[in-house]
C-alpha cells in the first residue's frame, strides 16, 4: 500500500531524472520508442484493454454493484530495473524474508526476541493477528510464509525502502504474469531488442516450492489445491489463474471436509486427500471450529489436521503478526536479531503513536505525515496529511488521541516516477514495486514483480481499489 | 480427478449454452411462421412460449403474444431465467467457476459471447434487427462449440459438459414436439392442408432440420416421418435417440475410467434401449403425448441421478 502523501518535491524519475537525462536501463527501450508512431501506440493501448476484457482479467470492487467487474488499467510503458539494481534488491529481500520466518518461529515458540526486550511483549499478546492456536505448532518443513509480497518504494538513484511486508496472502502475481504476456503479444519485436529476464516460470516455481513444504509423511508427488473464497471474491481471477497455471485444483470450502484425519476434496470419484493447501482465505475464516464460527469459506477441523502435521497450509495461520504495521516499525531490530546483520533494505521512518513522544510529534506534524491504521490495508482508513483539509486533519487527530496504539505515522515520501502513455504523450506518474518471494527449503524471487502506478497526475495512491494501474516490470539481463 | 462441484459447473455451463441457442431457434421458427402467415400469429407465438417452458412466467409479465413481447421475453429479459441473455449469463458464471477446467479458447469464447450478447441486447430489440440478433446468438454459441470441440481434451471434463448439452437438447426437442403433437397426429381431419405444411416446417425449423429432413425422407412432409426424425433417427443431432446415444457413450467412458457403474448408467441405457427398440408406429399407438411426457420426466430423473451419483453437490 504505497500511499505517502502528495508530491511536493520533484520526484526521482526512473527513466529521465531531471538532472541526468536518460537513465541507462531505459536506453534500449528509448531507442525503440523513438521509432514508434504515437498513434500506433495509442492503438496498442486499446488492444491491451480488449485483451484483458476478453480474457476476463477483472477484479471486483466491494460495494460497487455497477462496476461488478472492473479492469485494472494497464499502461504499456514498462518499468525497467537493471540487473545490478535487482541483485541489490533481492539480497535485501532475502535477508528480510529469512528474518520474518525466524521471527514467526520464535514468536510461536520460545519468544526469545520478547525475552531480550527487542520487541515489546504487549505488542504481541494484544495483537489480533497473533494466533494463540499456533503456539508450539511446527509447520511442515518449518516454513511460515511460503509466499511474501514485499512492497518497495524508491526515492532516488540508490534509495529503496520497504513500505510493507505482505506475509498473509499477497495478491497481484497474476498481473505480473498477464502484463508480461500482454506486452509480448503487443510488442514482440521489442523483446528481441531488449533482453528482459523471464517471469513466466513463476507458477512452476510456486508449485515446486509448495510441494517442497509438504507434510513429512507424504511420499511422492503431493496433492496441492488452491482454496478460494469463491467466484465473487475480488481476487478470484488470480486464484483461478494460479490453480490453472500450476495444474492443481481450485477448491472452495464447500468442496472440503476432514476425512480420516486428512483434509479431502469431494470429487466425482469420492473424497481425495489434499496434502498442501494454498489458501487465499483469511485466518479468521479458515476453520469455523477454531476461528469464526460463521465462516462458510473454510474447513471445519482443518486446524486439528494441521496440528497433527497432516496438511501444509500456505501461508501458515498466524503469519499476520509479521506484517502488522506496529511490528513493521521494529523490522530493523528484528532483522538484526535473527540475521546478526544490519538490514540491507531500509524501513521508512515510523512513529509509533502508542509512544507518548511520538504521538505528540505526530499530532504536531499531522500536515506533513501519513497516518495509517495498524491493521488496515488497501489504502483504507488512513490520513494523507498534506492532501487532507484542515477539518479532516482535526477529525483524524481526535481518532488518534482516542486510540493512539491503533496508529503509526510515516513521513510523506516523494515516490519515484515512471512515464505512462497519456493522450498527450508520455507523462511521469508515481510507482511502487511488489516483488514476489517464494520460501521453501530455499528462497526464490522471480525477476520482476508487480509495478503499481498512480494514474492521476501528482497522485501517490497506487492501490487498484482507488484508481491505480499496473505496468509490466522488466528486470534486464545485464 | 474432477471436483464434484466442477462437474456440476461444466454440466450446467453446457446446458445453459444449449438453452441460449435453443431460445434463438424457437424465436426464429416463430418469426418464420408469423411472417408467412398473417392470421393466428398470436397462436403461433403462444406455442413458442409454451415450447420454451416459460408460459406461466410469460403470462405474469405480458398480456399479449406478439413478436415483440415473445422475442423480448425469450431473448432479452433477464427476469426470465431461461432467456438467451440469462442463459448466457448463467453459462458464463458457471464457466468462470470452472475456468481452470477449460482451455483458454473455450473460456474466451464464452466470455466473448456474453460480452457480445450484453452489447447486442443492451437496448430493446428493434423488429428489423431481430433476425440479426438471432443470428448473433447462433453464431456465438457455434463459436463456443467450435472452441470446445477443437481444443478440449477428451476426458471427464469433456464428458460431463457434453452430457449437459445432450440432456438439455433432448428436453428441448421433446418439448417442441409435445407442444405440437396434435399437429402430427394422423387422425385430425385437416391433415394435408397447407396449414399443416407450415406447422410441420415450423417444427423442423425450430430444431434446424428443415433441410436435412429432405436428405433422409421424401421431399413431402409426413407427420410420422417428422416424428421419426426427431425422436428415433440416430443420426439426427437433435433427436432423442441421438442425445441418449451420446449420453450413454460419455457415461461409458466414465464407467471405464473410474471402474464403477452407477444407477444413472442403468437409467440412461434403459432409456436408449427403449428408443432403439421403439418404432414410430408403436409410439403413435400408445400416444405421442404420453410418450413425450414420460420421456421428459425420465430425462429429468436422469439429470437428478447423475448429480447424485457423481457428487455434483
Amino acid at each position: 500500500m504505497a500511499v505517502q502523501g502528495s508530491s511536493r518535491l520533484v520526484a526521482f524519475d526512473e527513466m529521465k531524472p531531471a538532472e541526468a537525462g536518460l537513465r541507462k536501463p531505459y536506453s534500449a527501450y528509448d531507442r525503440w520508442l523513438q521509432d514508434q508512431d504515437p498513434a500506433r501506440l495509442t492503438e496498442k493501448m486499446q488492444d491491451a484493454e480488449r485483451v484483458f476484457r476478453k480474457t476476463g482479467i477483472t477484479f471486483a470492487v466491494y460495494g460497487e454493484v455497477e462496476a461488478a467487474e472492473r479492469l485494472i488499467p494497464f499502461d504499456i510503458v514498462p518499468r525497467i530495473i537493471s540487473g545490478s539494481e535487482w541483485r541489490r534488491l533481492t539480497q535485501g529481500i532475502e535477508q528480510r524474508v529469512q528474518a520474518l520466518n525466524a521471527f514467526l518461529d520464535d514468536i510461536y515458540h520460545r519468544q526469545e526476541i520478547l525475552k531480550a526486550g527487542r520487541v515489546p511483549k504487549e505488542l504481541i499478546a494484544g495483537n489480533e493477528a497473533f494466533l494463540p492456536e499456533m503456539i508450539g505448532v511446527k509447520p511442515p518443513a518449518g516454513v511460515y510464509t511460503h509466499i511474501i509480497g514485499v512492497d518497495i518504494v524508491r526515492t532516488g538513484e540508490d534509495e529503496f525502502y520497504v513500505l510493507e511486508d505482505n506475509a498473509r496472502t499477497p495478491s497481484g502475481v497474476s498481473y505480473m504474469l498477464e502484463n508480461r504476456e500482454t506486452m509480448m503479444q503487443l510488442f514482440p519485436e521489442l523483446f528481441q531488442q531488449v533482453k528482459v529476464r523471464p517471469v513466466e516460470n513463476y507458477p512452476q516455481l510456486l508449485r515446486q516450492s509448495l510441494a517442497a513444504t509438504r507434510p513429512e509423511g507424504v511420499k511422492g508427488t503431493p496433492t496441492i489445491a488452491v482454496l478460494t473464497p469463491g467466484s465473487y471474491n475480488s481476487a478470484y481471477f488470480e486464484h483461478a489463474f494460479l490453480a490453472d497455471q500450476m495444474g492443481v485444483e481450485l477448491v472452495e470450502g464447500t468442496d472440503l471436509r476432514v476425512v480420516d484425519g486428512h483434509v479431502a476434496m469431494r470429487t466425482t470419484e469420492g473424497y481425495k486427500r489434499i496434502d498442501v493447501l494454498y489458501r487465499r482465505v483469511d485466518d479468521a475464516f479458515l476453520d469455523p471450529l477454531t476461528f469464526r464460527a460463521d465462516s462458510a469459506l473454510g474447513v471445519a477441523g482443518i486446524m486439528d489436521v494441521y496440528r497433527a502435521g497432516n496438511i501444509t497450509i500456505a501461508n501458515a495461520p498466524g503469519t499476520g503478526i509479521a506484517d502488522d504495521k506496529a511490528i513493521y516499525s521494529y523490522m530493523p531490530e528484528i532483522i538484526e536479531f535473527y540475521t546478526g546483520r544490519k538490514a540491507m533494505l531500509e524501513n521508512i521512518r515510523t512513529w509509533r503513536c502508542s509512544e507518548p513522544d511520538s504521538l505528540a510529534y505526530v499530532l504536531e506534524h499531522l500536515g506533513d505525515l501519513v497516518v495509517k491504521e495498524v491493521h488496515g490495508s488497501g489504502g483504507y482508513g488512513m490520513l494523507v496529511g498534506p492532501a487532507a483539509s484542515k477539518k479532516e486533519r482535526e477529525a483524524f487527530a481526535a481518532k488518534l488521541k482516542a486510540k493512539p496504539s491503533n496508529y503509526i505515522a510515516q513521513p510523506t515520501l516523494s515516490l519515484s516516477t515512471c512515464p505512462i502513455l497519456t493522450e498527450k504523450g508520455l507523462a511521469p506518474r508515481h510507482v511502487d514495486l511488489r516483488p514476489f518471494v517464494l520460501v521453501s527449503d530455499r528462497i526464490q524471487i522471480v525477476p520482476g514483480g508487480l509495478t503499481r502506478v498512480a494514474l492521476k497526475e501528482g497522485s501517490l495512491v497506487v492501490n487498484s481499489s482507488q484508481g491505480g494501474g499496473t505496468k509490466d516490470t522488466w528486470v534486464l539481463d545485464d | 480427478m474432477l471436483l464434484g462441484r466442477t462437474a456440476n459447473g461444466l454440466y450446467w455451463m453446457n446446458r445453459y449454452i444449449e438453452r441460449a441457442e435453443n431460445m434463438a431457434r424457437l424465436v426464429d421458427a416463430g418469426l418464420r411462421m408469423a411472417l408467412t402467415r398473417s392470421q393466428n400469429a398470436a397462436e403461433e407465438w403462444t406455442s413458442v412460449v409454451v415450447s420454451a417452458g416459460v408460459d406461466v412466467a410469460f403470462a405474469n409479465r405480458h398480456d399479449e403474444y406478439s413478436a415483440a413481447t415473445v422475442s423480448d421475453f425469450l431473448i432479452r429479459d433477464t427476469a426470465n431465467p431461461s432467456s438467451a441473455m440469462s442463459s448466457m449469463e448463467t453459462a458464463r458464471m458457471n464457466a468462470r467457476m470452472v475456468r481452470t477446467a477449460l482451455t483458454r479458447e473455450t473460456w474466451e469464447s464464452i466470455n466473448e459471447a456474453w460480452m457480445s450478447l450484453k452489447r447486442t441486447l443492451a437496448k430493446p430489440i428493434d423488429a428489423r434487427d431481430l433476425p440479426a440478433v438471432l443470428d448473433t446468438i447462433k453464431r456465438e454459441t457455434a463459436l463456443i462449440r467450435g472452441a470446445f470441440y477443437g481444443t478440449m481434451l477428451r476426458n471427464e471434463i469433456f464428458d460431463f459438459a457434453q452430457i449437459g448439452t445432450y440432456v438439455e437438447r433432448a428436453d428441448n426437442t421433446a418439448r417442441i414436439l409435445d407442444v405440437k403433437y396434435y399437429v402430427l397426429l394422423p387422425s385430425i381431419s385437416w391433415v394435408g392442408s397447407s396449414l399443416d405444411n407450415y406447422q410441420w416446417e415450423s417444427i423442423l425449423r425450430s430444431v434446424a432440420a428443415h433441410r436435412s429432413y429432405r436428405w433422409v425422407y421424401d421431399a413431402e412432409y409426413k407427420p410420422t416421418n417428422i416424428a421419426d426424425y426427431l425422436i428415433l433417427n440416430p443420426r439426427m443431432p437433435r433427436s432423442l435417440t441421438f442425445c441418449y446415444r451420446f449420453i450413454v457413450e460419455h457415461l461409458g467412458f466414465r464407467a471405464a475410467e473410474y471402474g464403477q457403474r452407477l444407477p444413472c448408467h442403468d437409467l440412461a441405457e434403459d432409456m436408449l434401449a427403449k428408443l432403439r427398440a421403439g418404432s414410430i408406429k408403436d409410439i403413435f399407438d400408445t400416444g405421442l403425448h404420453e410418450f413425450l411426457d414420460a420421456f421428459i420426466a425420465s430425462n429429468h430423473r436422469f439429470g437428478e441421478q447423475i448429480a447424485k451419483d457423481y457428487r455434483f453437490y
